[in-house]
């Protein structure tokens, strides 16, 4: 009864959300999965285990093919890119500045902005129209005498553009997170390579960029998960159209629009897989990390 | 003892405090109307007409309901986005849960059909009959939206898909006469126009293009073969469709950029910047209102309008309609609402404002002029189709479908792939 008194009360204070996690994340998601091993392609019949015969078929629709193809290009751009910009912002702020502080907030910002008012916005920026008939960016780069783009309409490239604003919208939150990589790189251990003789470059090279391999990570995870689910931002600027179709539009359309919950289900597991590739070799590293030390 | 104490009442605060915000997860569904003061009870009528033009005629029709029906009020469900997009999704998990609004709009025709064959729906057969609602409808239309002999909706407007607007000086410039009649007219003022440097073909974002294609199809292989079409076993791959299809391929390399919507497609036309534009008979309102809503522009001076070409004669309808979902709460104020929906002043009211002619034969002609009087003649003499891209024709998923190859054939080019894309299509859900 006494060790009990040692455990009991944290127990109870964190069981409603272990319970409410448990039956909300996990029960769904395993329920999702059920559902997508059934052969439920209507909204009234019950459907009859079938096994991974959906997660095979899906793989015979150019749709799918197509959509994936869009969120692996996203992904690269976006990810590459927001950390690119991230860190070069990062970077010239390491050394501090005059009025930091409202540089930091201003690069931030935009992550107080839901995707769907970004992609409002990003949506009339990117407009197709040329010539004439050009408006946001393409008017901007007429004035300035720079070609003009199709933006999200281009086929080859148009999911390179989608993800500008998604960089647009994440990159100062990248910056964040390396700054405060850099501002965590003790002072003595840069002073200790200057003192054997490194080069300012060097210092960087050899010291602090090793030491900012675990933010680079978190980055890589939290900007990764959020391409592959890439939802809301995509409907805002272009709509449900296949020119710009990723799992995620895919899911909404065969669940809402053809009455199809098993391919919904699918497509919703395969998301789910795809962005647990990238979470689970994560968490493995970072217990073995916490293990080692 | 007291750690103990503050242990548990925290727990039993936080699992209230979740508690609350799953009921309020729930959005509308706690708005859900319950019988309010006064001995008056609520009608909960679901919509997406929140834009102009639309929430007028709505306003109107509900003035009506309330002079005739004093001990009922009405509850505007509306839920904003074109055509219904969110409005549907809502709806769906509305109708899952079991609390269905008291009534809701929906394409009258095959995108009922889901909702038929859940169940979710009553029969109307008895309302048509004791209002004799048969006799005031066109008897084609009664066909179309008759589900094994039973009615389930009560369609209140009629709009017309298959409208070719055009700029009438652009047409001029580029030595056009007249509106093209036949597809092949049609081909060569586009190449008229195009040599000209304007845009022969103004389209927008992807559905506007599957509704494009619906009036080449029809401008292609009539009403009745293109009426058969979405009959059990059709044949998708007939030559009739190929031929239609490669119409529609040449017709779409005269397309400009597309646009976000059809409105700013529109707009090209009335602005002198393209020669034509496909779109339903919504755009007139666009077009003629003003500033605040529309475009103000002159009918027949600065826009002008003809049946698609090879469709004169066609009226490609769609219609607004509502319901009586099955477990509605309030049956007997849903069935009074669905009466004014059905009468000719309900009709006469909401109409004029949105934009768009009564379904009933009987209508007070004078309260529609300029293009509305050209629709409501054709509609009282012409043959009637049903478009696909409104749900008439074909059911939801055999819509998403038919979108699906349209936009594949937009990126590909391929015609081929669009008419098996098309086939397949039919053959999934055709029933």
């Amino acid at each position: 009864m006494r060790r009990a008194r040692t455990w009991l009360p944290g127990l109870l204070l964190v069981a409603p959300s272990i319970i409410l996690i448990g039956v909300f994340v996990y029960g769904m998601l395993g329920w999702n999965f059920r559902v997508a091993m059934t052969d439920q392609h209507d909204a009234v019949s019950e459907g009859e285990f079938v096994g991974l015969q959906n997660f095979i078929d899906i793989w015979d629709q150019q749709r799918w093919h197509l959509s994936v193809n869009h969120a692996i290009v996203f992904t690269i751009v976006f990810v590459v890119g927001a950390l690119v910009l991230g860190w070069l912002l990062a970077f010239l702020m390491e050394k501090g500045i005059r009025g930091e502080g409202t540089f930091r907030a201003i690069y931030l910002f935009p992550m107080a902005i839901s995707f769907v008012a970004t992609g409002i916005v990003w949506r009339w920026l990117m407009n197709s129209g040329t010539g004439e008939r050009a408006v946001g960016l393409n008017r901007l780069f007429d004035w300035i005498g720079l070609p003009q783009w199709q933006w999200f309409r281009d086929p080859d490239w148009g999911m390179a553009a989608m993800a500008l604003p998604a960089i647009w919208q994440m990159s100062g939150y990248v910056m964040a997170l390396f700054l405060a990589g850099f501002r965590g790189v003790p002072e003595e251990l840069r002073e200790a390579a200057r003192v054997d003789g490194c080069t300012e470059w060097g210092v960087y090279r050899h010291v602090v960029l090793p030491l900012l391999r675990p933010v680079t990570l978190s980055a890589l995870i939290i900007l990764g998960h959020i391409s592959l689910k890439v939802f809301d931002l995509i409907v805002a600027v272009s709509g449900k159209q296949i020119i710009t179709d990723v799992p995620a539009v895919f899911m909404w359309v065969a669940v809402f629009d053809s009455n199809d919950p098993a391919k919904g289900a699918t497509i919703a597991s395969y998301i789910v897989l795809s962005v647990a590739i990238f979470v689970i070799p994560y968490l493995i590293w970072s217990v073995r990390k916490e293990r080692r030390s | 003892m007291r750690r103990w104490l503050a242990a548990v009442s925290i727990t039993m605060a936080s699992v209230l405090g979740l508690a609350a915000c799953g009921g309020g997860g729930g959005g509308q569904a706690t708005q859900a109307p319950a019988a309010s003061g006064g001995g008056k009870q609520q009608v909960e009528v679901f919509s997406w007409w929140t834009g102009p033009g639309e929430a007028d005629g709505l306003q109107a029709m509900r003035k009506i309901f309330e002079e005739q029906n004093p001990n009922l009020t009405f509850f505007d469900a509306a839920v904003a986005g074109g055509s219904g997009d969110k409005a549907k999704a809502l709806l769906q998990s509305k109708l899952q849960a079991n609390t269905p609004p008291d009534t809701f709009q929906g394409h009258a025709g095959a995108e009922l059909q889901g909702y038929i064959k859940a169940g979710n729906l009553e029969d109307l057969t008895p309302l048509y009959d004791e209002l004799k609602l048969k006799d005031v409808f066109p008897a084609q239309l009664v066909e179309q939206i008759s589900v094994d002999g039973k009615i389930y909706s009560v369609p209140v407007n009629i709009h017309r898909s298959n409208v070719l607007w055009f700029n009438p000086a652009v047409l001029k410039e580029a030595g056009v006469a007249a509106a093209p009649k036949t597809i092949e007219e049609f081909i060569a003022a586009l190449e008229k126009v195009k040599a000209k440097g304007k845009i022969p073909l103004s389209i927008g974002s992807e559905w506007t293009v599957t509704h494009l294609m619906e009036s080449v199809l029809l401008g292609t292989l009539g009403a009745d073969a293109y009426n058969a079409l979405f009959k059990p076993g059709a044949d998708w791959n007939s030559a009739q469709v190929t031929t239609a299809l490669n119409n529609f391929a040449k017709i779409m390399e005269y397309a400009g950029d597309p646009q976000d919507d059809w409105q700013p497609a529109a707009k090209q036309v009335a602005d002198g910047q393209a020669a034509f534009n496909i779109m339903g008979d919504w755009a007139y309102g666009y077009f003629h209102n003003p500033p605040e809503g529309g475009l103000g522009k002159q009918s027949k001076t600065d826009f002008d309008w003809a049946p698609a070409p090879g469709t004169e004669g066609t009226y490609l309808w769609l219609s607004d309609s509502f319901t009586l979902p099955k477990g509605a709460k309030n049956r007997d104020g849903a069935m009074a609402w669905l009466k004014v929906a059905a009468s000719k002043e309900g009709q006469d009211a909401f109409n004029p404002k949105k934009g768009s002619i009564p379904a009933r034969k009987d209508a007070d002609q004078s309260l529609y002029t300029d293009y509305l009087a050209d629709a409501l003649k054709d509609w009282s003499s012409n043959k009637l189709a049903g478009s696909i891209q409104h749900g008439v024709a074909v059911n939801q998923p055999w819509l998403a479908a038919i979108n699906e190859a349209v936009g594949l054939y937009i990126g590909s080019k391929d015609v081929k792939g669009l008419q098996q894309g098309l086939a397949d299509a039919a053959t999934a859900n055709a029933q």
